[in-house]
């Protein structure tokens, strides 16, 4: 095991102002659970879960309500004991409403209760007895998938399609987004976790290389985890990282640790034989196969000027972002903008009754002094979005193109290989909202691919 | 000069012999009624029929491929006019006009935060559900006027407004919008409920002065149940357009103010 600097700088990027040290000292601190619990259906990216319960119905800490819905999705497990109050459309942070379960926890479960409040859900397994498919399935029926704000469904991840190897197993503990802070607290509380994570990882993969890749700005997350790494045997290294956002971003992050650059989609980094975790789905692993405890809570950052006490809260998914605020000592001042994620790619939301899911890292809370009402000028063709873009795209010409209605020119710009990360808007001093007009350009091709797939079913079933 | 003349004059025969011989023997024969077709179908190339626009559709009807009558923005006339050419019977039409069942003005709907982003209405419902704080309400940024062939819609305070007399009812409007609130309604019909949140009556009025509550006066008033005037989706009345109310009277009893007597409105006054 040994410490290296990352030899591959990516082109572009920004430099936000970090805010880390509002929520950098405060140690993880659990919630208790709160009195109403909203489990969303649609916590991971994929097809939602489907619901198992109806009203009335009483759940028990652990137990499937969603059952996996597809190749990509995951089940859904109730993350308190409780009776069902409603299964109703709920608004989620992006914007979209999907199926959810209103789970009143004042009211318990008749019957025996578990010898342990919190005890064990699944039986534990010895990961160095267990078989890889043992290991897998423990993966799925845990629930877990992507913690670092994707979603994407782990064991997809962790089960390479035929043909393609893993030869990089890296750890994503980047945490480039301004504010947050969950994923540093865990690498300084929980690196053993993360660490037995990691030798089961590399069991499913087969043995690959690991990466662990850190940002210099977390000297103390780096020594955590190289002391929590000194006596592993094999090819691991940590990676420290420059400080540039997006570097948490899974391309870049395979660029800055081994060099290699993931070709357009659909093209995943499987195919340049690597897989990319954050720190948060390994240690979700670690309990998943040692203690039995699938994904049921996990460590979300309230931060930002506004809040009372900024923390680190190990809370049960589908915590209302009002009962966050509230552990938090309340507002000190007026919010402005309440954030569900970081402030570069998280998603504004209007109220607090939207409930924390599985990728919920962050809940920020703006007040009037950080947050500016602009309105967007004309692109001025300054180029430096252009210059921003980790992406090598020309963001400016994206952005006319789409406001112009014209998808196909934005198409033909690349504009598919986006990643979102904001750089572009960040960087425009005409306030023009391109990152809005990519993701634009994106759901029309998408729309327009899923017709077309549609058109060529329904012509084949003929 | 003379030598210039002649050649080119020459080229010119030449050229036109050529042309003359490839109209004779390579011409396409196409049906004539294809284009008479064309010529009494409106023009307006919106689509609505489900066509690539009226020469598709004129293909089509020839073919016998598609049914006379698919073309709203042309109408009983239209569809007559069609079956005399081809000589067919004419499926009787009813014109049918978009209906944006809303009624949440920036002065009755509350706003829950302030959008500075893309002025499109898809767009802006993909940024935390819209910043309507009713979810199922009119955004007011345009994604149906935009699409408008007939420039039909407009926007009047923070809602979409169809003018009727331009409205050819080809339904783009109605595919575009991220809420699903515009309905094609016969154009005859006068009373509508402009409302589209199947809530609970409390949860609308926290959001909403003109939401719909779901009290069943509407359907008490036009003669019960059994009149099947009105449906009902959760907690929002609909109107029955196959069979609906006649009384107007029962536009003023509403206590929710969401139902109108036509709802249309004619641009230019």
């Amino acid at each position: 095991m040994k410490t290296v600097k990352s030899q591959f700088k990516f082109k572009g990027g920004v430099h936000p102002d970090y805010n880390k040290e509002l929520a950098r000292e405060q140690p993880i601190e659990r919630l208790l659970v709160p009195a109403e619990l909203v489990i969303s259906m649609s916590q991971h990216l994929g097809a939602p879960a489907k619901c198992l319960v109806k009203p009335g119905d009483f759940v028990r800490r652990g137990q499937v309500v969603g059952e996996k819905n597809g190749f990509i999705s995951v089940c859904v497990r109730a993350s308190a004991d409780g009776k069902v109050k409603a299964v109703e459309k709920r608004l989620g942070p992006a914007g979209g409403k999907a199926d959810a379960i209103i789970l009143d926890t004042t009211e318990k479960p008749e019957g025996e209760a578990p010898a342990v409040a919190d005890g064990p859900v699944l039986p534990p397994l010895d990961w160095k007895t267990a078989s890889r498919e043992e290991l897998l399935k423990r993966v799925e029926e845990a629930g877990i998938c992507g913690m670092g704000g994707a979603g994407f469904p782990t064991n997809v991840k962790l089960n390479p399609p035929p043909g393609k190897r893993c030869e990089y197993l890296i750890l994503n503990g980047a945490e480039c987004e301004p504010y947050l802070t969950a994923d540093y607290r865990l690498m300084l509380e929980r690196a053993p976790r993360i660490r037995l994570g990691v030798e089961i990882m590399r069991k499913i993969l087969g043995g690959p290389a690991v990466r662990i890749a850190i940002e210099a700005n977390k000297p103390e997350a780096i020594k955590a985890m190289e002391a929590a790494f000194a006596d592993i045997d094999g090819n691991v290294e940590i990676v420290v990282l420059p400080v540039l956002y997006p570097q948490g971003s899974e391309k870049h992050q395979i660029f800055a640790t081994v060099g290699r650059v993931v070709p357009e989609p659909p093209a995943l980094p499987i195919d340049v034989g690597c897989v990319v975790e954050n720190v948060g789905t390994v240690a979700a692993i670690a309990d998943a196969v040692e203690l039995g405890e699938p994904l049921l809570d996990r460590v979300t950052t309230v931060s930002g000027g506004a809040v009372a006490t900024p923390k680190n809260i190990l809370a049960p998914c589908g915590t209302k972002y009002s009962d966050l605020i509230a552990f938090c000592g309340g507002e000190k001042e007026p919010v402005a903008k309440l954030i569900s994620g970081g402030t570069m790619m998280g998603f504004a939301v209007s109220t607090a009754e939207i409930a924390t899911t599985k990728t919920t890292s962050g809940l920020l809370l703006l007040p009037r002094s950080k947050v500016s009402q602009y309105s967007s000028q004309p692109c001025i063709n300054c180029g430096r979005c252009v210059r921003a873009c980790p992406m090598n795209l020309n963001a400016a010409e994206i952005a006319k193109a789409v406001e112009s209605n014209d998808i196909k020119a934005a198409e033909d710009a690349h504009v598919m290989t986006c990643i979102e990360c904001g750089a572009c808007s960040f960087s425009c001093p005409a306030y023009r909202p391109i990152t809005q007009f990519c993701r634009r350009a994106k759901n029309s091709i998408r729309a327009r691919i899923a017709a077309e797939k549609a058109k060529a079913a329904a012509a084949a079933n003929k | 000069m003379t030598i210039a003349i002649v050649c080119i004059a020459g080229v010119g025969l030449v050229a036109a012999i050529v042309l003359a011989i490839a109209d004779k023997y390579l011409s396409v024969k196409e049906d004539p009624r294809i284009g008479m077709v064309t010529a009494a179908l409106p023009g307006a190339n919106c689509g609505g029929c489900g066509f690539p626009g009226c020469d598709g559709y004129a293909r089509a009807l020839v073919a016998g491929t598609a049914p006379n009558g698919a073309c709203a923005a042309g109408g009983d006339a239209c569809a007559a006019e069609i079956a005399k050419i081809l000589g067919v019977e004419a499926a009787a039409t009813e014109k049918r006009v978009a209906l944006v069942k809303c009624c949440g003005t920036r002065s009755e709907a509350i706003r829950v935060g302030d959008y500075n982003g893309i002025c499109d209405c898809n767009v802006a419902a993909a940024t935390a559900g819209g910043d309507k704080g009713c979810t199922y309400g009119c955004l007011g940024y345009g994604a149906c006027a935009n699409v408008c062939p007939k420039n039909a819609i407009s926007i009047h305070d923070g809602l979409a407004k169809v003018d009727k007399r331009l409205c050819i009812g080809c339904g783009k409007c109605v595919a575009i919008c991220p809420k699903r609130l515009i309905e094609l309604v016969p154009a005859s019909a006068t009373i509508h409920v402009l409302c589209n949140n199947p809530d609970k009556g409390p949860s609308v009025r926290k959001v909403c002065g003109v939401g719909c509550m779901g009290c069943h006066l509407c359907e008490k008033n036009s003669g019960g149940k059994e009149a099947g005037h009105f449906t009902f989706q959760g907690f929002l009345a609909k109107v029955n357009y196959a069979n609906p109310p006649a009384d107007a009277q029962i536009v003023a009893k509403c206590p929710a103010k969401c139902m109108v007597e036509d709802a249309h409105f004619e641009s230019g006054n």
